[in-house]
């Protein structure tokens, strides 16, 4: 190796290679954006519990939705095979519930439908998001995680009026 | 180097023999995946499986280890053999090694297929706990896992006796980017290795009560992710190093492609929380930097694209196309090993597509665990991958055989399009409906919430499915007519390892240098997941009892 070597770039792909930088900018300003400034959250360890005896004491011993006050609430899910207790709930339109789920057996999803609250429920953590919703309706929350023979039939309906 | 060296028939007899686990794996594990798309769309032909198939979640757990695990194991672990010994124009340093590895992982094969077909072992191939399978299917994926590093051990120690007798020479790129895949997948494993060893094995033997689901989704994705890139990494191999030539053209940049795979070694590990955006046990912020961390594999795969395109590009001009787009239509589309690498190509565009959006964080809590999910990894791996493989078996099996393709090419050329136009249909029904909220893993007929207005986008769901159930059984007649015909015609097939418009010497060294980027890549990986790890870790708790649920 007499030479002196250095990597040929041609013209074209020195532009591709700057758009695709460029590109890589904008998407993670995008992400970032959307994190941060319009607040669109993801789920972080909220609390652990033991899976085994979760069902039995403390607050998912009875499930169930509670006002916090006008407009606001907070809704204890317990997911085992192969329901969601509790299975209904009703909020009045324009309020807000932060949910707290977890999961006594094996792993299971909550997803609720036409809302961005998508999580997975896991034994032994809680999972916890809030959501407001303006518009009335029936909104199904369906499990999304393979949990057994009767995964498919898992879910329940939060009743916003 | 040795001066005439040919690959000698009982390599070839190993290699075959790799494909052929893979092909058997792949025409079982498909049997299911029609049989799924068309419970989607109302037609459940499940009963008529009793007593042997008990569940539409077993037959999803045969679709997924076999599909997903053992057909690219075996396909990847076979092929790269031969870029190996064939790129070096040298035999294996130690083929009982390699026979040793390969053994094993049919021995891991077999123990884990007998609890999945006894439906011991329903837990889908991702096998989160608490669900609980019986031991021998921990133990099997174990033995498939370490049977496919001692094949790669195999390969390194080819390669450095390779390097000692020819030092200073680059290594020949398809052996180079085989070797990648292989020291990836060595270090990617480790999460599952962690993850069965320290947790599963023990616990399904009785040994520990409990598991921490948490901790082991994380051990999971560490390897899940980079799995992706197992796959993906040996259809690159094809496309840089021998599309070019089968398309009648040159690469069109030695190094970019070795730097691309340089970038895919230092960055497919450190991501996989990516697939845990919605875990509860895992803080936003580290999150948020594995999003950025998956944004930077834009870079070479778009470094990848251009290559690739600009290869072809090259091909199609010296095979007179003209003007902007000529060169499209110029390149062989007749032959089918190129037309089914170039719609693996271009069904890949549309899953790249909708990898960014999945990628994206806060876009994801929409899609997570959708059917929008295996909408996108039928694009890839099941597209990108398979239809990639299936180009590659119609000049591999006759190298192997020495036996023509015993079909005709309008047959092979109708194969691969029958795939094309069943994907299209498929993957998109299943990522609109995704959108719409139908979730994954689920027998939509069984569900009783699914609306009205699902239903015409899950009948297209099984009629692409129906049409890729003909194209994949197309492909296995092919591969298994070629191989067991007795009066074939002899094939005259060369290893199809495409020139570089540069010469390859000239590439600078730093690409063709392995300890720097080792060292890189540990390094990133002890950034970007070295204190989650401790975290859980030393936060464990094995506090989850195991549960057969099915
Ligand atoms: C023969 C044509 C195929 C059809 C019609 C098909 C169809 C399907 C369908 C409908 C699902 C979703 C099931 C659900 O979520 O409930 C699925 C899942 C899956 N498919 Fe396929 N598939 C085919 C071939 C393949 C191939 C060739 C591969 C990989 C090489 C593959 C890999 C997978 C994987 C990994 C899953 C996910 C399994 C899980 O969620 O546990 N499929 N397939
Ligand atoms: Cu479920
Ligand atoms: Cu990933």
């Amino acid at each position: 190796m007499t030479e002196k070597q250095s990597m040929h770039i041609d013209p074209y792909e020195k532009n591709w290679i700057r758009l695709s930088i460029g590109l890589l900018v904008v998407f993670a300003l995008a992400v970032t954006i959307a994190g941060f400034a319009m607040g669109i959250q993801v789920p972080s360890p909220e609390a652990r519990v033991d899976p085994r005896t979760v069902a039995d004491e403390g607050p998912w011993a009875e499930p169930g939705l509670r006002e916090l006050a006008p407009g606001k609430y907070e809704a204890y899910v317990l997911a085992q095979t192969w329901q969601f207790t509790p299975r209904e709930m009703t909020i009045p339109a324009g309020s807000e519930v932060t949910f707290y789920i977890t999961s006594k057996d094996v792993q299971h999803g909550f997803k609720l439908q036409n809302t961005n609250i998508n999580v997975m429920v896991i034994p032994g953590q809680v999972s916890k998001l809030s959501v407001k919703i303006d518009e009335p309706g029936r909104y199904d929350y369906i499990c999304t995680e393979f949990c057994g023979l009767g995964h498919a039939a898992m879910f329940g309906t939060l009743i916003v009026e | 180097m040795l001066a005439n060296y040919e690959v000698s028939q009982a390599e070839k007899k190993f290699i075959g023999l790799h494909l052929l686990f893979a092909v058997i794996a792949v025409s079982i594990g498909s049997l299911f995946g029609p049989l799924q798309a068309l419970e989607h769309s109302g037609l459940d032909l499940y009963p008529y499986l009793q007593p042997i198939f008990k569940s539409y979640y077993q037959g999803l757990t045969i679709h997924g280890v076999l599909n997903a695990l053992v057909f690219t194991t075996f396909f990847i672990t076979g092929f790269l053999t031969l870029t190996t010994i064939y790129g070096l124009k040298r035999p294996l340093r130690y083929p009982k090694l390699n026979a040793v590895g390969f053994w094993m992982m049919v021995v891991g094969l077999v123990t884990a297929a007998i609890p999945i077909l006894a439906d011991e072992a329903t837990v889908l191939y991702t096998f989160y706990p608490p669900m609980k399978a019986h031991w021998a299917f921990y133990l099997g994926l174990t033995l498939v896992v370490v049977g496919s590093w001692i094949e790669g051990y195999g390969m390194y120690f080819t390669y450095y006796a390779w390097r000692k007798e020819n030092p200073g020479v680059r290594t020949p790129l398809t052996t180079f980017g085989g070797l990648i895949t292989m020291v990836m997948w060595q270090i990617a494993t480790l999460g599952v290795a962690a993850e069965i060893l320290t947790m599963l094995l023990p616990w399904s033997l009785g040994l520990i009560e409990g598991t921490d689901p948490q901790l082991a989704r994380t051990y999971f994705w560490f390897t899940g992710h980079p799995l992706v890139y197992f796959w993906l990494l040996p259809a690159y191999v094809s496309w840089y190093g021998m599309l070019p030539k089968q398309a009648g053209g040159k690469l069109f940049s030695d190094s970019l492609a070795r730097f691309a795979f340089w970038l895919f070694l230092l960055l497919s590990v450190p991501l996989g929380f990516h697939h845990q955006y919605v875990d509860p046990g895992v803080p936003a912020g580290w999150k948020f930097l594995h999003a950025i961390l998956t944004y930077s594999v834009f870079i070479p795969s778009m470094l990848t694209a251009f290559t690739v395109v600009a290869s072809l590009e090259y091909a199609g001009r010296k095979r007179g196309g003209k003007g902007l787009l000529g060169w499209i239509r110029a390149l062989p589309w007749g032959d089918p090993i190129v037309a089914a690498q170039l719609l693996a190509g271009i069904l890949f565009f549309f899953g790249g597509i909708g990898g960014i959006t999945n990628a994206s964080y806060n876009v994801n809590l929409v899609v997570h665990n959708t059917a929008w999910v295996p909408g996108h990894f039928h694009l890839t791996v099941a597209s990108a991958v398979t239809l990639s493989f299936m180009g590659i078996s119609y000049w591999l099996v006759p190298y192997l055989t020495g036996k023509k393709l015993a079909v005709s090419n309008k047959f092979a050329l109708a194969q691969v399009w029958t795939w094309f136009v069943g994907m299209m249909i498929f993957s998109n029904a299943m990522h609109v409906v995704g959108l719409l909220g139908a979730p994954r893993r689920t027998p939509l007929g069984l569900a009783p919430y699914i609306p009205e207005e699902w239903s015409g986008h899950l009948l297209r769901v099984g009629i692409g499915g129906t049409i890729m159930f003909f194209g994949m059984y197309m492909y296995v007649y092919i591969v298994a007519k070629t191989a067991w015909s007795k009066k074939a015609e002899p094939a005259n097939v060369e290893v199809p390892l495409a020139e570089s418009v540069q010469d390859p010497q000239d590439t600078p060294e730093w690409l063709d240098k392995w300890v720097p980027w080792l060292i890189g890549t540990v390094a990133l990986l002890l950034v970007a997941y070295g204190p989650q790890l401790i975290d859980q870790i030393s936060n464990i708790s094995l506090t989850s009892p195991g549960f057969k649920v099915w």
